[in-house]
């Protein structure tokens, strides 16, 4: 935490406060000057003087005003942050696109910052030609870019009991969205000439500590699969898997292995340890669901959500994000009154395909209690499910594949809170 | 002989019209045999890739108090770092390959690895590729069997003088309490398949009783920290300040709270090394609290029982990079290979300054 915040917002200082506290200072001014807003007619000094100089910043960062909007950790998940979670604030974001300084991470054995240079990727295993590729070269290579989301397996599962968490960031905050680019798995199995006869699965496995390895199945590995450098335009973020990730849109985040090493092509799932130990799903009965890795439908509101307070009655745009692993998002519809009747929200757009999709919707505030709760419908058909629905068929015990309708509670104050209504 | 020419002319024509079909083909090169064997670590559920070697329970239990008890505790059983590995199986269990303490309506208050794992060649490569946690791949492979066999034994699947090795691992694996506990659901297998969650898209007068049935208890509201400070200070919306109780009244009759900016943490002295990082980032404080003991002593108790020493700093120094055990319990604490001279007299220092 203190190092993520030095790092982004090292410029910082106190002042900021009382500079924000002028805001509202002037905010409660506003309304008693006779002749008309001070912020207009007092010309401020950005209108009174000379700005910045070009290059003063040669990597642009948020202004000093947007410090609120970090990746946190949720107290207490785990006991060592190598192997921890930080999420994203959803609840300040716009569009589909994650800003790549506050896409989720996820660690098993911590983050590191790879000289590309000594990067390579191995693929053996069932193929003609083993090969060997450096950075230089992958990147050379016919490249695509696709807009996906990745979720962590363990989204919103705290919730799966009862309300555990305040805020968007902490429910949902294990999703993030971002434009990958790099050269499609398809196009590597086939320059080493994959036998696929025999291919069944294919083995990825990460360069760090861990050296994570998840199974993937032939199908995927030769129909989406992008073995990316590139994220939102630039090289991908150290903390999401510089130089090199494996890209596998709709499946669990476990299986985008990060610092992608090497492919191996056999005839027999791995039973890894993040599929044999963890990702794995247990019902009622005692049994674990095992090879579990596509994510369903999900939605959730981000504004007005969890921990926030509206400022006023009257009109507001409610804005959320929807996406599903198995295609894109058809449609959402949006409750306020806690299910009983529901309106379709206007998607913002673009609406593609195993990426976030932005929706929003009118609303005017009586001033009255409410409850807001978002329902996606995927290109499937499939219907975003209730809390209780999730349960009658899992029990409580998943941990994974929390895709439950969300429900946000307005108190008459204009807070809003996390609540599980049905 | 000449229509043997021809022939033979055809098939390399044929070949090279292959290898030629893409312009990229020829990018990247053969990967070595020992570059493969440098790689492929992976051990498969039918032993595919399991080097030969072996190890008694005896060489185990000496690994494991070296390495691996400071954070799975002597016996596998502590849950202070990360989810225990031994406990909530049965002998029952090791017959049926089924758990009982899975089944929803057990009281077991922990799911252990050896409760969850159904195959035991999932522990052979995580303990190869993965462990020690702060100093992975160091382990020899018969350290690997070694320390495997030592968990087996105390999840009673294997008997105190057994020795693992690639000959008898199979047999081990009809022992696996959970063996038989794994179900493949190919619907969340497949990117096609269907849900088994079903809802229909009611749009008016739904059947629902809308009722809140769960919400965050007020004494929660600020775990999380201010969330007045985790929301934008413009916009339709403001954090609530959750270092109050929630306001009661309706909107209107209140005043509203200002908006704030959360304040970076101080920067350490220019030059100065953050300690406090540096605990983080090494894992420290998985073991080590500040005052407080959690798997090791806490950082006060360290400086309270060693005050005296004229060589404080060096012994301290030395003691986190080479580790050790007898002073506090018998916990012993893992040698810190990782952890550069220069960091470790810094920590040094940090504790016998007064911890705060």
């Amino acid at each position: 935490m203190e190092q993520a915040r030095k790092a982004r917002r090292s410029f910082m200082g106190k002042a900021l406060a009382m500079g924000a506290g002028a805001i509202a200072a002037g905010q409660a001014t506003r309304a008693r000057a006779a002749e008309g807003d001070p912020a207009i007619l007092e010309l401020p000094e950005h209108t009174r003087g000379l700005g910045r100089p070009v290059a003063e910043r040669p990597y642009g960062l948020p202004s000093q005003w947007e410090a609120n909007l970090q990746r946190r950790e949720s107290p207490g998940l785990t006991r060592v942050p190598q192997a921890s979670v930080s999420f994203t604030p959803l609840q300040g974001l716009f569009g589909i696109i994650t800003p790549s300084g506050l896409h989720f991470e996820r660690h098993h054995q911590g983050w590191w910052d790879i000289d590309p240079s000594k990067h390579r990727l191995m693929v053996h295993g069932l193929v003609k030609r083993s090969r060997v590729f450096t950075m230089d070269e992958l990147m050379r290579l016919p490249s695509v870019s696709r807009i996906h989301f990745i979720e962590c397996g363990a989204n919103s599962a705290p919730e799966w009991g009862n309300v555990a968490l305040p805020t968007v960031q902490y429910t949902h905050g294990m999703v993030s969205c971002s434009e990958f680019t790099g050269v499609l798995l398809s196009t590597l199995l086939d320059m080493c000439g994959i036998d696929r006869k025999t291919a069944k699965f294919v083995l990825a496995e990460g360069a760090d500590g861990s050296s994570m390895t998840r199974t993937i199945a032939i199908e995927r590995a030769l129909d989406d699969c992008i073995v990316a450098w590139g994220m939102n335009g630039e090289m991908l973020r150290p903390e999401n898997g510089y130089p090199l990730r494996l890209v596998v849109p709709g499946v669990q985040g476990v299986s985008w292995v990060k610092y992608l090493r090497r492919i191996e092509v056999g005839d027999q799932k791995w039973a890894t340890k993040d599929e044999a130990v963890h990702y794995i799903d247990l019902m009622p009965d005692g049994t674990h669901r095992q090879y579990t890795g596509i994510q369903e439908c999900k939605s959730v509101i981000t504004t007005p959500s969890g921990g926030q307070m509206l400022l006023d009655k009257g009109f507001y745009n409610v804005s959320g994000l929807a996406w599903s692993g198995r295609g894109r998002i058809q449609r959402v519809d949006v409750s306020v009154d806690g299910g009983r009747n529901w309106r379709t929200a206007r998607l913002e757009g673009p609406v593609l395909d195993k990426a976030l999709a932005r929706f929003n919707i009118d609303w005017v505030w009586d001033g009255k209690p409410a409850i807001l709760q978002s329902r996606a419908i995927d290109s499937t058909g499939y219907v975003q499910p209730k809390i209780n629905q999730l349960r009658a068929v899992r029990g409580t015990r998943s941990i994974y594949h929390q895709n439950a309708i969300q429900s946000w509670r307005v108190a008459e104050s204009g807070e809003v809170f996390n609540v599980q209504v049905y | 002989m000449t229509r043997r020419f021809i022939f033979a002319a055809l098939v390399l024509a044929a070949g090279g019209a292959f290898a030629q079909s893409k312009p990229w083909d020829h990018i990247g090169r053969e990967a070595t045999p020992a570059e493969i064997k440098a790689w492929d670590i992976d051990v498969r559920p039918d032993f595919k890739g399991l080097p030969k070697g072996s190890g008694s329970v005896a060489l185990g239990e000496k690994v494991w108090e070296a390495q691996c008890a400071s954070c799975h505790g002597s016996f596998g059983e502590s849950n202070e770092v990360f989810t225990p590995i031994v406990g909530g199986t049965t002998k029952a269990d090791i017959e049926t390959g089924r758990v009982k303490n899975l089944v929803l309506g057990s009281n077991f208050p922990q799911r252990t690895t050896l409760m969850k794992v159904a195959t035991v060649s999932t522990l052979w490569d995580y303990i190869n590729r993965a462990m020690p946690w702060n100093a992975p791949k160091t382990l020899k492979t018969d350290e690997v069997y070694g320390v495997l066999a030592y968990i087996l034994n105390m999840g009673d699947i294997v008997p105190a003088d057994f020795t693992l090795s690639d000959q008898n691992i199979a047999e081990v694996q009809k022992r696996m309490p959970n063996r038989n506990g794994m179900a493949f659901h190919e619907p969340l297998w497949k990117a096609d398949g269907k849900g088994d969650v079903k809802n229909v898209a009611c749009m008016k007068d739904c059947p629902t009783e809308a009722q809140v049935r769960s919400s965050l208890p007020d004494f929660a509201r600020d775990a999380h920290g201010n969330i007045l400070e985790q929301n934008r200070v413009v916009g339709p919306v403001r954090g609530a300040d959750t270092t109050k109780p929630p306001v009661k009244a309706p909107l209107g009759s209140a005043p509203r709270p200002a908006a704030v900016v959360a304040a970076a943490a101080p920067l350490p002295a220019a030059g100065g090394v953050d300690v406090k990082a540096l605990l983080a980032a090494n894992g420290c404080t998985a073991c080590h609290g500040v005052s407080n003991k959690i798997v090791g002593p806490g950082f006060t108790e360290i400086l309270a029982r060693h005050k005296g020493r004229a060589d404080l700093e060096s012994y301290l120094t030395q003691k986190i990079r080479n580790g050790g055990s007898g002073v506090f319990g018998a916990v012993p604490m893992p040698p810190q290979p990782q952890l550069k001279e220069g960091d470790a007299q810094a920590i040094a220092r940090w504790i016998a300054a007064g911890p705060r």
